[in-house]
């Protein structure tokens, strides 16, 4: 693995396997009664917010704690630049501080880049979502998740090979969008976007993916649908005409669920709009992994810090852990 | 009266020949010229070209002193072997009074590196609401013949349509920079199969080349000429052409850095290739450069925009758009346009002093290298080969898409009116 994880792009399949393999390891601690590991006593990581987020912020603070780090929290609303500071001193400032890892949300797409190869720290970067870039540990997450529900708990090394993941929304504006295709392609599965064509970019024949405008084609042959947030600010720019007819044409609800294969998930990154992209009483059924995928979602990036920052000493002290040699 | 004889130079690429300057002028253009009396330069195998005149300058002064002044920019086009460049208007305050360009242009006239020709707003504080006094801009010492709103489209039909008209009572010009606002609402690089792939704000080629279509087709109907900043798409390239096919007056310039860099430099999200108009794609790059060769584009203009390090060393969307170019200029298109074979040195002596001079109405810039001419001249090592280091830069910014790159090409010698600005590749 590289020393920072930037972008879904940037893992190779052996990487994301690993990832999802350690992720596994560390999912037997949540059911374990003291929910902590000493792996990374004594090291500081920053949770550097420049964009507001809750959920994300706090699955990685939990995972920083389960694994015995000591945490600092950098909540700076607003850009950098209407702040006042740049965000090279900000950096610079928790570096000088003795901070061992950054993990970074920013609303400008590449600014956990420019932070991992200006040259402004040294420590290792972790992109907690970045503008309309990449959100690696969600997709991260979403993949496990998907290996959980539709390969089993006990795979162990395998990846997606052959599952066909559909991906619903706001392709646009969407980083989880971004990252899942990245990451779904490498580990093998089908990727098809579904959305109004205002909400795809231009540009998009490049990626490894099929474009449809039409869900109710798409979804029997979905082993997994992804549905996407959709802000309902975007019909004021003319993306679509109203929320009913969005809702109409791309959201999911029971009937539209009733056509996928029986196995098939339904998935979302939170936080939901109800009533827009998916209904309640999709969103509440069984199939519907959201719950699943925040728990999920610490043990990814635990597995995440872990491999990035962990010593040579196996992430969980059994005797089955596997391939920790890899991990530095 | 002070002489030089610059011996053996191949002029505009030409036969090697001896050029004797006295005084202000050129005196004589020959083979074997006598050296009495004179102080001789030796240029076997370096190009004599007129000195090269830039119609797309940023100074920044008055206003952003921290990124160049006058003096700055005038030593950094010296340096890059220009004899007068023309400065844009959106400085602070702007420059759309008659009193704001003749401060520009007497602080050009004081230092003497290189001439200032200041260029109007086309509108009150480039706000595209209000036409300026153009003709008070004109009337004043600074004879401005050029308007520019640039950085900022003159997008409202009507208000173009105006200034076309009105600048024609004194043969003025109206330099639009193409980009329809809304189509570019938040647009951080060339929308295309990079800026999906690195969730950066598109813009579109067609936001510049439906304000072209627009401004051509104004033109002709109202019977003005016209003049296109900064073409950037293959698409404006064929609306040029189309346009001039008709016999529509309109001119056309390219940036350096549009004739050599691409958006898959965005990959490293580092802003010094943020830019306005944004790179391109390699297909727009050749569509340029075929242009330029043909004459569809008629000018190289640099769109030299300096900016402090700060507004650089930082996220993509937070940081400035622009490159500096003067000092670089030359060397870019002699890599992307005479050493591809499309261009010879006359070709760049046209596209880069006597087709920019004729555009902004200079009389005394752009002119033959012969007898009688002013002494406004630039001699060029091609031979030479260096990496750019910013570091050597005579502006006060170093926003140079180029750092660390080769580049082929070196002006020796500047010459304004006869007295060397630059000597031996630094500034006298």
């Amino acid at each position: 693995m590289k020393r920072h994880l930037i972008s879904a792009a940037d893992l190779t399949r052996d990487d994301a396997v690993l990832i999802l393999d350690t992720a596994e390891e560390m999912a037997r601690i949540a059911d374990r009664p003291i929910k902590k590991l000493p792996t990374l006593r004594g090291r500081t990581i920053c949770n550097l917010f420049f964009e507001d987020s809750t959920r994300t912020r706090i699955s990685f603070e939990a995972a920083e704690k389960r694994l015995s780090a000591d945490v600092i929290n950098f909540a700076a609303k607003g850009s950098s630049v209407s702040k006042g500071e740049s965000l090279k001193d900000t950096a610079q400032t928790l570096e000088a501080m003795g901070v061992d890892a950054v993990v970074i949300r920013h609303s400008a797409s590449g600014a956990p880049y420019r932070l991992a190869t200006s040259g402004w720290i040294d420590a290792p970067v972790i992109n907690a979502g970045d503008g309309t870039h990449q959100h690696p540990t969600q997709a991260l997450l979403d993949a496990f998740t998907m290996r959980r529900r539709l390969v089993g708990k006990d795979a162990l090394g395998q990846d997606l090979a052959g599952r066909r993941v559909t991906i619903v929304g706001d392709v646009l504006h969407s980083r989880v969008a971004r990252s899942n295709v990245d990451l779904l392609h490498t580990l093998g599965a089908e990727v098809t976007l579904v959305a109004p064509p205002t909400l795809v970019p231009v540009g998009v024949e490049q990626w490894p993916c099929e474009v449809s405008y039409s869900l109710d084609e798409v979804l029997p042959k979905s082993d997994a649908v992804m549905m996407l947030r959709v802000q309902r600010e975007r019909m004021n720019a003319a993306f679509f005409p109203t929320e009913r007819e969005y809702s109409r044409r791309y959201g999911l609800d029971g009937v539209r669920m009733a056509r996928m294969p029986e196995h098939a998930i339904v998935m979302h990154p939170g936080p939901m709009v109800r009533g827009m992209e998916i209904t309640a009483e999709v969103a509440d059924s069984d199939r519907c992994t959201v719950v699943e995928q925040v728990a999920n979602g610490v043990s990814i990036r635990m597995a995440v810090l872990y491999l990035l920052l962990g010593g040579s000493e196996p992430a969980v002290t059994t005797p089955s852990s596997p391939r920790t040699e890899e991990s530095k | 009266m002070s002489k030089i004889l610059i011996r053996g130079a191949k002029v505009l690429g030409g036969e090697p020949q001896d050029v004797l300057i006295e005084g202000e002028k050129i005196a004589a253009v020959g083979a074997g010229l006598p050296a009495e009396g004179a102080q001789v330069i030796e240029a076997e195998g370096r190009i004599l070209l007129p000195g090269l005149v830039d119609l797309h300058t940023h100074l920044r002064e008055p206003g952003r002193e921290d990124s160049e002044t006058v003096l700055t920019g005038t030593r950094a086009a010296a340096s890059g072997g220009y004899t007068a460049v023309f400065a844009m208007a959106n400085t602070f305050p702007v420059a759309d009074t008659a009193g704001v360009v003749e401060q520009v242009y007497r602080l050009g006239q004081e230092h003497g590196y290189c001439d200032v020709q200041p260029i109007g707003a086309v509108t009150v504080g480039l706000e595209g609401k209000k036409l300026s006094e153009l003709g008070a801009m004109h009337d004043s010492a600074a004879r401005v013949t050029v308007f520019s709103d640039d950085g900022k489209c003159v997008d409202d039909a009507v208000i173009m349509r105006r200034a076309l008209e009105y600048v024609k009572a004194f043969g003025g010009v109206i330099a639009q920079h193409a980009q329809e606002p809304r189509l570019t609402e938040g647009a951080q690089m060339n929308e295309g199969i990079v800026s999906a792939e690195l969730g950066l704000g598109g813009w579109p080629a067609v936001a510049e080349e439906s304000v072209i279509a627009r401004d051509v087709l104004l033109a002709e109907h109202v019977g003005s000429r016209v003049h296109i900043c900064h073409l950037s798409t293959a698409g404006s390239v064929e609306i040029v052409r189309w346009a001039k096919s008709r016999g529509i007056d309109v001119t056309a310039e390219v940036t350096p850095h549009h004739l050599l860099l691409t958006d898959e430099l965005v990959r490293t999200y580092n802003p010094v290739y943020k830019v306005n108009p944004p790179l391109r794609t390699e297909a727009d790059v050749l569509a340029l450069r075929e242009a330029l060769a043909d004459g569809t584009i008629d000018i190289v203009a640099t769109d030299h925009a300096p900016h402090p390090h700060e507004d650089k060393d930082c996220e993509w969307a937070a940081a400035a758009m622009g490159m500096v170019g003067l000092e670089t200029a030359l060397a870019v298109v002699q890599q992307t346009m005479v050493e591809t074979g499309l261009l010879d040195w006359a070709g760049v002596a046209e596209r880069m002093s006597f087709a920019p001079a004729r555009i902004g109405g200079l009389s005394h810039h752009g002119r033959p290298v012969s007898a009688g001419e002013p002494a406004n001249l630039v001699l060029v090592d091609t031979s030479y080969r260096g990496v750019v280091d910013p570091a050597h830069f005579a502006s006060r910014s170093r926003n140079t898409p180029y750092e660390g790159r080769e580049l082929p090409g070196r002006v020796t010698h500047t010459f304004l009116r006869g007295r060397a600005t630059v000597v031996d590749g630094k500034l006298a």
